[in-house]
């Protein structure tokens, strides 16, 4: 078995937009995802929007910065994450397929490999 | 070393390595290492062969050689090595799945794996199932070794850490996943088939190898019509190979190649798998691809090909795969149904689509209208147009020799 992180990735402006029936189609599609993985799903997060995230930074003088806003500014901004751990990346791909962000045309998911211990 | 010794080795390279290697990365799960020992056991039979005499089945010395050069090396280093997790593979392949147990079908399918980029599968594919080596890969795809290298390893990196799995895909992927290795055994071809760039218009090793991966899959896979069709285009366009370019290295047109010169054999083998993979419904692009390349290599002269039959085909293909270059391809094939009035019709709409915009054929096919009709400035033109849209130096020379021909003409018209 290996595990992959899932990141979900969007356009936010689009995730505020959705009106509230979009809204519980989105929850009702996620927890269909839950289901559907069983206990390959470890876990998994929404995340609030980039906007409020704190970022921080070595500095010269041998402390850090701290700075209002992501690590990297990108149009697509990420949104949440599930960690699956699953046989392989073919089984991986068939799950990840399943989330709504993979339908929706503004938005994504990343599968990245997690290092085995 | 003896002669014999050597072209057994090289007929085994040709043949067996594909499943050497194949059954030596199931045994290790681990490419690197099963490339090195297939390489060795390689080195070894140039050793060994010449004493022992060539065995019986060169293929299965090859894979016990290799295998035990991979058990002696997981003895030696079992610590040092795994800094990456191992190919994850099917313990024992069941024996209801047929096709799935081959070895050489799970590298395959693992080397064009979607999940790799066509440029890595390509290189993966040329490496590993071909059995190229890197320099020669490299040259094919006319980039740096360090580059090409790089390339290979990085993929074979993703194959580890991303855990793709060493196997052929399940009944209900097969076809998506098929696509794509059809799709890199095209491209080698028509890579080898007409270099990008460079003096030679044709390199054989790539095309051979395209057509020996076409074989393979056809042999393990018989059932699959878009891999018979593939097999038989491939062959068809590949009987002109040598009549395409003249003794001097000219280019030579379809039109003015010569016929006697094409395999009989070749065209009679492809043209039975052509009928064979019409039998799938709907026909798939392949296969009407290879029924007009049929069509090409059974008319006696280039005036006497059936180009109603051609047009025909072209509507088919449309509607499977529709592409500025099946337009195209198209529209040349009504100019020698019709005329080069009606070619030239069939041409402008094409002028506008930007996918062609740099593409020399179609400049290249509306000069050769154009002259045909006697309106030799336009046709200059063309040729100057076409002449700056295309590296390869064989093309080059036949342009450039239209294009002083039809100033001539016009001149001396005045």
């Amino acid at each position: 078995m290996a595990k992959y992180l899932i990141l979900i990735y969007g356009d936010e402006q689009r995730w505020d937009a959705m009106t509230p029936q979009q809204v519980s189609a989105h929850h009702a599609a996620h927890r269909a995802f839950s289901e559907a993985g069983g206990a390959a799903v470890l876990g998994g997060e929404q995340l609030e929007a980039s906007s409020v995230a704190t970022s921080l930074r070595a500095d010269p003088a041998g402390g850090y910065t701290t700075t209002d806003g992501p690590f990297l500014e990108t149009k697509e901004a990420l949104g949440g994450y599930y960690v699956i751990d699953v046989p392989d990346l073919d089984a991986a791909v068939a799950l990840a397929a399943r989330l709504p962000e993979v339908a929706a045309d503004h938005s994504g998911v990343e599968i990245r490999p997690i290092v085995g211990m | 070393m003896t002669a014999d010794v050597v072209a057994a080795v090289a007929e085994a390279h040709r043949r067996d390595w594909a499943q050497v290697f194949a059954a030596t990365a199931r045994f290790t799960r681990d490419l690197d290492l099963a490339e090195e020992c297939t390489q060795e056991a390689y080195a070894q039979a140039l050793q060994t062969w010449p004493r022992t005499g060539i065995p019986d089945r060169p293929g299965a010395w090859l894979t016990t050689t290799a295998r035990n050069r991979a058990l002696d090396a997981l003895r030696r280093e079992s610590v040092l090595r795994r800094s990456l997790p191992l190919l994850v593979a099917e313990p024992v392949p069941g024996p209801e799945d047929g096709f799935a147990s081959d070895d050489r079908l799970r590298l395959v399918f693992t080397c064009c794996h979607p999940a790799l980029s066509r440029d890595a599968q390509v290189a993966l594919t040329l490496r590993l199932v071909c059995g190229l080596s890197t320099v020669e890969v490299a040259r094919a795809f006319l980039v740096q070794e360090a580059t090409m290298a790089a390339r290979i390893t990085r993929a074979k990196k993703k194959i580890a850490a991303a855990r793709i799995p060493y196997r052929a895909p399940s009944p209900e992927h097969l076809g998506e996943r098929l696509d794509a290795v059809l799709g890199v055994v095209y491209l080698i071809f028509t890579t080898g088939h007409t270099a990008p760039t460079g003096t030679r218009l044709v390199r054989a090793d790539l095309v051979d190898c395209a057509i020996g991966l076409a074989r393979m899959l056809h042999l393990l896979m018989p059932r699959e019509y878009e891999i018979t069709a593939l097999l038989a285009l491939l062959l068809l366009v590949d009987v002109r190979r040598d009549s395409r370019v003249s003794a001097s290295g000219r280019l030579v047109l379809l039109a003015e190649q010569d016929r006697s010169r094409w395999d009989r054999a070749q065209i009679g083998e492809a043209a039975a798998l052509v009928t064979e993979a019409l039998r799938g419904r709907p026909p798939t692009r392949y296969a009407v691809e290879a029924a007009i390349a049929a069509v090409h290599a059974q008319a006696p002269s280039w005036a006497e090909t059936d180009w109603t039959e051609i047009v025909g085909l072209y509507d088919v293909l449309r509607e499977l795969w529709s592409s500025p270059v099946v337009e195209l391809n198209r529209a040349v094939a009504i100019g020698m149904r019709d005329g080069p009035a009606a070619g030239l019709d069939a041409l402008a709409p094409l002028l506008a689509e930007p996918a062609l915009a740099t593409y020399g054929y179609l400049s290249a096919a509306r000069a050769d209208f154009l002259r045909r009709l006697g309106r030799l400035p336009e046709a200059a033109e063309a040729y100057e147009e076409a002449l700056t849209l295309t590296d390869n130096e064989v093309e080059r020379a036949f342009l450039a020799g239209r294009l002083s021909e039809v100033r001539r003409a016009a001149d001396h018209r005045g």
